[in-house]
């Protein structure tokens, strides 16, 4: 963490390095037109927590997002970051203290990727090696290997891989608040799952104060301390847990967002987290078989998880598969099924079926295996949830 | 003919040099002054239309008309010529750097913004480089057209290979005469050819090898 990080507390054992955002009266009303595109939006967000902006489209949610980083100028009302009133600050120098993702990382194609992540620390005056070591730092974090692509260009990158950088580079010079607009509207599904993942395990470590504007309630649940509900106008309709907003709908505008499987969603609340995982015998690459398959003998298990140097999953072979060979193979399964200590039960139970297994690898800090969930444990946790639900 | 080349190997070499140095030093210049009104003209729409229209119709006035009017103002020589290369040299290249400036995707231009980048370093960083390919097409046409006009500009008595050409049709029938015309009109296509490689070099080395196609 560099010296810019503004507080480090320990709230509910979760590091914060964020600042609080508070809105008073923020108002856009653009010239030619009657009624405000964002109309006096008062709204405290606490520090290190993610704050959802969801609504449908239209309703100013994007706007009032462009507002905090001053893409857009209020036409009125304050904005305060911590409890200094940025309202009337450079904008430049503002937005180098605000982390900004957009749809597909908007990363530049002519950069390299460690560029790209390298750009807010150079215009902050930092040293070479320093970005070079920044740079570095970031690219591992976001679980790209840094030594693979520093020196690639975007178009060499899937859409993930280029969202995992555009989340860098917002993260390079240690922002106290990172705002995302509809990041990762633009991957597949399941690219979508391992990205939310990323995120929160990245939030985990940071506890940076984050707004994300989505227009996916599911995606909102999921990565969400709060959600906000956004009607036309931006106005507030709700501002809860996700927890509060699916039991007890302010309106029945929310109710309608929220859509009719609210019941149900309570199942998106579940996380990997909360259920007891079950730990595996692990293995090195490299690593003798037959000590591997003596140590699984032991522990009474019928799997192994092979583990590259860094602790991270590479694949999932059975005991009499590995008896088979002389030393751990190092071939990455890449149809191996993982999943984020945050994500969803349901999320796990899609990568699972993804890959037709009965089980799923669940991988914690840097991407290190946590341990592993099987398909009875989720059937187990979904039967409890739907009794409490009911009941 | 060979044997004319060979007598005057030397007047022939120095009317060469002369002749890419006007074009070389006259599309430098052309660049320079269509892509800083480019930058000018592109943020918006009424003034790109300008632009537009301008090097569209810039385009069909007859370089020989053109030269005629200049000698007016700036008499017989280098002037009237550098004038009117520069002149016929900015169109293409104007047109060209607005269409690349306005297409730069926007939403880079928003990113390059949202992290703190000011409005010119977002010009100079992002918007240019990404636009420096079509940029550069434009430069490469108007090097292989002003290769040409600057020929007619020995009508000024400005420098380069065109006064072979005018010597040699003014007394056509005389003694050498046509070798003088033929060797001065290839030796421009010639010039134009290695020209134009020239500019493709310089396209991909100054191009970022993360926007080359």
């Amino acid at each position: 963490m560099s010296e810019s990080t503004p507080t480090t507390t320990v709230a509910e054992e979760r590091t914060v390095s964020g600042v609080s955002i508070r809105l008073e009266g923020v108002t856009k009303r653009y010239p030619g037109q009657d009624v405000p595109a964002v109309d006096t939006v008062d709204l405290d967000i606490p520090a290190g927590q993610t704050v959802m902006f969801v609504g449908p489209s239209g309703c100013g949610k994007t706007t009032l997002l462009k507002m905090l980083n001053r893409l857009i100028e209020p036409s009125g009302g304050k904005i305060f970051l911590g409890d200094e009133d940025v309202t009337g600050q450079d904008p430049d120098t503002l937005r180098r203290r605000i982390g900004y993702v957009i749809q597909a990382g908007g990363l530049f194609p002519h950069m390299t990727v460690g560029t790209n992540i390298g750009l807010v620390p150079g215009m902050l005056g930092w040293d070479k090696k320093r970005i070079a070591e920044r740079t570095d730092e970031l690219l591992d974090l976001v679980g790209l290997d840094p030594d693979v692509y520093r020196d690639r260009y975007p178009k060499e990158l899937s859409g993930g891989q280029q969202q995992r950088v555009g989340v860098a580079r917002a993260l390079a010079a240690d922002p106290p608040v990172l705002l995302m607009d509809e990041p990762f509207g633009a991957v597949d599904p399941i690219t979508r799952q391992r990205l939310q993942d990323e995120l929160l395990r990245i939030q985990e470590e940071l506890g940076k104060t984050i707004v994300f504007v989505t227009h996916d309630f599911d995606e909102a649940v999921k990565l969400g301390d709060k959600i906000v509900v956004f009607d036309v106008g931006a106005r507030v309709v709700q501002y809860d847990t996700p927890e509060a907003i699916l039991a007890e709908p302010a309106e029945d505008y929310v109710a309608d967002f929220v859509g009719a499987g609210a019941t149900l969603k309570q199942l998106t609340l579940a996380r990997v987290s909360d259920t007891e995982l079950h730990t595996p015998v692990t293995a090195t690459v490299g690593e003798a078989s037959a000590a591997v398959v003596a140590r699984a003998e032991e522990a009474g298990e019928r799997y192994v998880v092979v583990v590259d140097g860094r602790g991270r999953p590479v694949s999932w072979p059975s005991v009499a598969e590995l008896s088979r060979t002389t030393s751990v193979p190092g071939g990455r399964d890449e149809r191996l099924p993982v999943v984020g200590l945050r994500s969803t039960l349901n999320d796990a139970l899609d990568a699972m079926l993804a890959a037709s297994q009965g089980g799923v690898v669940v991988t914690g800090r840097r991407d290190t295996v946590a341990g592993v969930l099987v398909v009875e444990q989720v059937m187990a946790a979904i039967q409890s949830t739907r009794s409490e639900v009911r009941g | 003919m060979w044997q004319y080349l060979v007598d005057r190997r030397e007047l022939i070499a120095f009317q060469a040099y002369q002749h890419v140095s006007l074009v070389v030093q006259c599309v430098v210049l052309a660049t320079v002054l269509a892509v800083g009104l480019a930058v000018l003209a592109y943020r918006s729409p009424r003034i790109t239309g300008l632009a537009n229209g301008v090097s569209a119709i810039g385009l069909t006035i007859p370089s020989f008309a053109l030269l005629g009017l200049l000698l007016a103002p700036f008499g017989f020589g280098i002037t009237p010529a550098v004038v009117a290369v520069v002149f016929y040299a900015a169109l293409p290249v104007l047109r060209n750097a607005v269409v690349g400036l306005a297409g730069v995707d926007q939403s880079l231009v928003e990113s390059a913004r949202g992290i703190g980048m000011s409005r010119l370093a977002t010009l100079w960083r992002v918007e240019l480089p990404l636009a420096w390919p079509v940029i550069l097409a434009g430069v490469r046409v108007s090097t292989q057209m002003v290769m040409g006009i600057a020929a007619v500009a020995a009508y000024v008595l400005g420098p380069g290979l065109g006064s072979l050409i005018f010597s040699g049709l003014s007394r056509l029938g005389g003694a050498n005469a046509l070798n003088a015309t033929l060797v001065g009109t290839i030796a421009i296509v010639l010039l134009a050819l290695v020209l134009d490689v020239v500019l493709v070099g310089i396209g991909r080395l100054t191009t970022s090898r993360g926007i080359r196609v």
